[in-house]
């Protein structure tokens, strides 16, 4: 380890809105910190609740899952259902003792780069003042 | 999964000139990717996308025996197609091919930290490779497309979309919610630059979407509901009750020569009185009524919510018994391949800007209903009058950008487009029409930017008008005169003005229709930040949308004069045609697919998906076992169903739990760091 500590933190974002969302953000250079690392999928909808529990085991600092405002998804109501499992995710990272803010859920539209740069950088600031995950300490 | 093969997995990473090297060290990446697990070779070009960094790409699929290609460089949202094809071409399934998005999600937006990029870089293109070993051979289904469009809102857009498809031999749905044609056009006196009666070359247009043989029309009809995909669009649509039948629909009940022909018997002796919102509200009309007269088709409708049923209509209509006052709406289902949304556009509610004293004071009005008042058809027959005493107004102001260019949160902050055209228009035909009159406008910049528009703005301000650059602070009225002073600033003069006007024009803000929202819902459409319907590429897709089969067409996109929605409509139109000559269309091949040894038969999957793509069938192995089964056609490959299997019996095509798990921990358990 350097002197600076470097957050991991995952990302799984939609095809539709957030991705493309992010990608406004970089047409627009609007810059924010390079510790996010985003997986695609098509729909948040297809966001197993293991994934992000495998993603904390593995050591992740911070998970962030973001889709489609409510009523715009692309897949109906794709993000409706998965909002609906991601409560479920906090309350087993408090019963296992982590911090449930190093988990969160955001909905970013494909038109929305400026908000994309606003909730990474937030993110990362969040993760950051929590320090590294105790699991990730744990493994060392 | 009988054979197992090794992957060996092509990485190739892309400068894109300084885009990316700029702020990622590509040496670097592509020394890392060397030495990550199941990479067998590791290769850079300057252009990853140009012929030869394709070329690349299929050189090393035959020389190395790769089984998977990741390239690193832009978004997969902008050249996965490109690579793709790059891929098959080396020989490979097109669906062996990831990409590391590095530019848009990195070099881009950490310009200042090259060693934070850099180690970004390298995590990205582990995980992509975590993936490309993964990658499995998918076959995209072929389905055919129906041989009809529809098209949604007839305003001129729509119906210049309409002309094209149905001359393309397309069959072609044209659906209004209006019970005419016509759209905003239809309300305009003249268009500018060269001042032609809007109606005169609107009328021919519509006469022609009213009889092509190719075009059903559908006037006050809604779009109700939306299913399907590409191709083969399933789409609801609710016929309003209109009380009064065409010839055709009389025929059809067997009143033989019966029908509405027009006459207009009905709606005079129709005892109820409403304002007609086609002259925004300055003339009356009935509760059965037409909307002006060259309405298309030409047919009554009445209005329900003011009709009190006395059955005058029915007697003065006699033998044609057009009339069926118990009519009810009529739920249709069409079929067709694509669609296009044209739905246009409204004012904004103008009032909210108090200062303007819209609705509080009986002389100021919006552009529209001065288009009505100077219009020979309209309710002063093309006299113009102020409303508080019907004067002649001869001092005339107008304030642009009402609403327009309006960063204070009760506005809207983007450029409505045509608004300083429209007012430029206006200031002509009042110099025209009142000799002596005085016409100023206060504006912040004149936007003449189209064919001959700059030359139209000398033009009027040759004729006399002043112009006044500065936005207006407030306009109050002189209670007696019934006046108004508009009181605001000349920055160019640097002091402020207060000036008396009869008469003030605002030229306000365009929004989208109340009813966008719900149509763009039902197509999965998107919208930007403005409000305005997403198209899917702002340069090079600016009428196509991210839902496959769905085009935009008009100011439902963006606020656009009449030459641009014109042109955007036919774009449009042409885009919209393409799958249907072909007659069939690719599907993407990201299906859930059952693997039935691990289904529990729960049925937890089958209320998720939103597309009623699964069901519960006996498994054939003569267990007597339940297990889900996917009908691949009506799968659109959101996953859902995989995201929420207790069981993990679902298998999501190229976003399966194994490529996903794999990609987890690329980022977090290997790597350097």
């Amino acid at each position: 380890m350097t002197d600076e500590w470097n957050p991991k933190i995952l990302a799984i974002i939609c095809n539709w809105c957030s991705y493309a969302g992010a990608d406004l953000a970089g047409g627009g250079r609007i810059q924010y910190p390079p510790d996010v690392r985003a997986i695609r999928v098509m729909c948040t909808g297809r966001i197993d609740m293991l994934f992000i529990m495998k993603a904390f085991a593995d050591g992740a600092d911070g998970v962030l899952v973001s889709g489609c405002h409510f009523g715009d998804c692309h897949y109906l109501a794709g993000n409706f259902k998965a909002a609906k499992r991601m409560f479920m995710v906090k309350s087993v990272l408090r019963n296992l003792g982590l911090e449930d803010k190093r988990f969160r859920m955001t909905f970013v539209s494909a038109s929305e780069g400026a908000k994309w740069a606003t909730v990474i950088e937030d993110v990362v600031k969040t993760v950051k003042e929590l320090g590294p995950s105790p699991i990730a300490e744990h493994q060392k | 999964m009988a054979d197992k093969e090794e992957p060996r997995v092509g990485v190739f990473v892309c400068h894109c000139g300084t885009n990316i090297a700029g702020s990622i060290d590509v040496m670097d990446v592509v020394e890392f990717a060397k030495t990550i697990p199941g990479v067998a070779h590791a290769d850079q070009y300057q252009y990853m996308c140009s012929t030869p960094g394709q070329g690349k790409i299929v050189e090393a699929i035959k020389e190395h025996n790769l089984t998977g290609i990741v390239v690193a460089a832009c978004s997969p949202r902008l050249h996965e197609p490109t690579f793709r094809v790059a891929t098959k071409e080396g020989g490979l399934n097109p669906f062996r091919f990831e990409m590391a998005n590095i530019r848009e999600q990195n070099s881009w937006v950490h310009m200042h930290d090259k060693e934070g990029a850099t180690r970004k870089a390298k995590d990205n293109v582990r995980i992509a490779v975590a993936k490309a070993c993964l990658l499995e051979d998918l076959i995209p289904k072929t389905v055919p497309v129906e041989h009809a469009a529809m098209v949604i809102g007839a305003g001129v857009g729509g119906i210049q979309a309409s002309l094209d498809l149905a001359s393309a031999g397309i069959k072609t749905y044209l659906i209004e919610k209006l019970p005419t044609v016509g759209g905003r056009m239809s309300q305009l006196d003249k268009t500018f630059p060269t001042l032609d009666c809007s109606q005169c070359i609107l009328t021919p247009k519509m006469v022609d979407v009213g009889r092509h043989p190719n075009i059903e029309l559908m006037t006050y009809t809604e779009i109700e509901k939306v299913e399907g995909y590409i191709g083969n669009f399933d789409i609801t649509v609710r016929k309003k009750a209109r009380g009064v039948l065409s010839p055709d629909e009389a025929t059809a009940r067997g009143i033989i020569g019966g029908g509405c022909n027009g006459c207009g018997d009905c709606s005079e002796v129709c005892p109820v009185i409403k304002p007609n919102p086609f002259e925004m509200g300055m003339a009356p009309r009935k509760a059965i009524y037409i909307y002006h007269a060259q309405v298309m088709p030409l047919l009554y409708t009445i209005d329900f919510d003011a009709c009190v049923k006395c059955g005058l209509c029915i007697e003065a209509c006699g033998e044609k018994k057009a009339i069926d006052l118990e009519m009810e709406d009529e739920l249709i289902t069409l079929k067709i391949g694509t669609a296009i949304i044209a739905t246009g556009f409204n004012l904004m509610p103008i009032e909210n800007k108090r200062e303007w004293g819209y609705k509080q004071f009986d002389n100021v009005i919006t552009g529209l209903e001065f288009e009505r008042l100077i219009c020979a058809s309209g309710p002063t027959s093309g006299h113009l009058i102020r409303p508080s005493d019907g004067e002649t107004p001869k001092t005339i102001g107008f304030i642009l950008c009402a609403g327009s260019r309006d960063n204070t949160g009760n506005g809207k902050p983007y450029c409505s487009r045509f608004c300083c055209m429209y007012s430029l228009k206006h200031a002509h035909q009042i110099m025209e029409k009142i000799p002596g009159a005085k016409v100023y406008l206060f504006y912040m910049d004149i936007r003449s930017f189209g064919k001959m528009y700059e030359e139209f703005y000398y033009r009027i301000q040759s004729e006399g008008a002043k112009f006044i650059r500065g936005r207006v602070a407030n306009v109050l009225e002189d209670p007696i005169t019934r006046n108004l002073h508009v009181f605001g600033e000349d920055t160019l003069l640097g002091r402020p003005v207060d000036i008396e006007c009869d008469l003030v024009v605002l030229a306000a803000a365009v929004q989208p229709v109340d009813e966008e929202d719900v149509i763009r819902k039902h197509f999965g459409v998107s919208k930007s930040q403005d409000g305005w319907m997403l198209e899917a590429h702002p340069k090079l897709n600016p009428c196509g949308t991210t839902t496959a089969g769905v085009f935009l067409a008009g100011v439902c996109q963006g606020p656009k004069d009449i030459p641009d929605t014109v042109a955007q409509a036919e774009g449009a139109a042409s885009a919209a045609s393409i799958p249907i000559h072909i007659g069939q269309v690719e599907l993407e091949p990201y299906f859930a697919q059952c693997m039935e040894d691990l289904c529990a038969g729960c049925g937890m999957c089958i209320d998720l998906c939103p597309y009623q793509a699964l069901a519960l069938v006996d498994r054939n192995d003569g267990s007597g076992r339940k297990v889900m089964n996917v009908t691949e056609a009506k799968c659109k490959g959101c996953g859902t169903c995989g995201g929420f299997c207790p069981g993990g019996a679902i298998k999501m095509q190229h976003f399966t739990t194994p490529q996903i798990v794999a990609q987890i921990d690329a980022f977090l358990c290997g790597g350097e760091q």
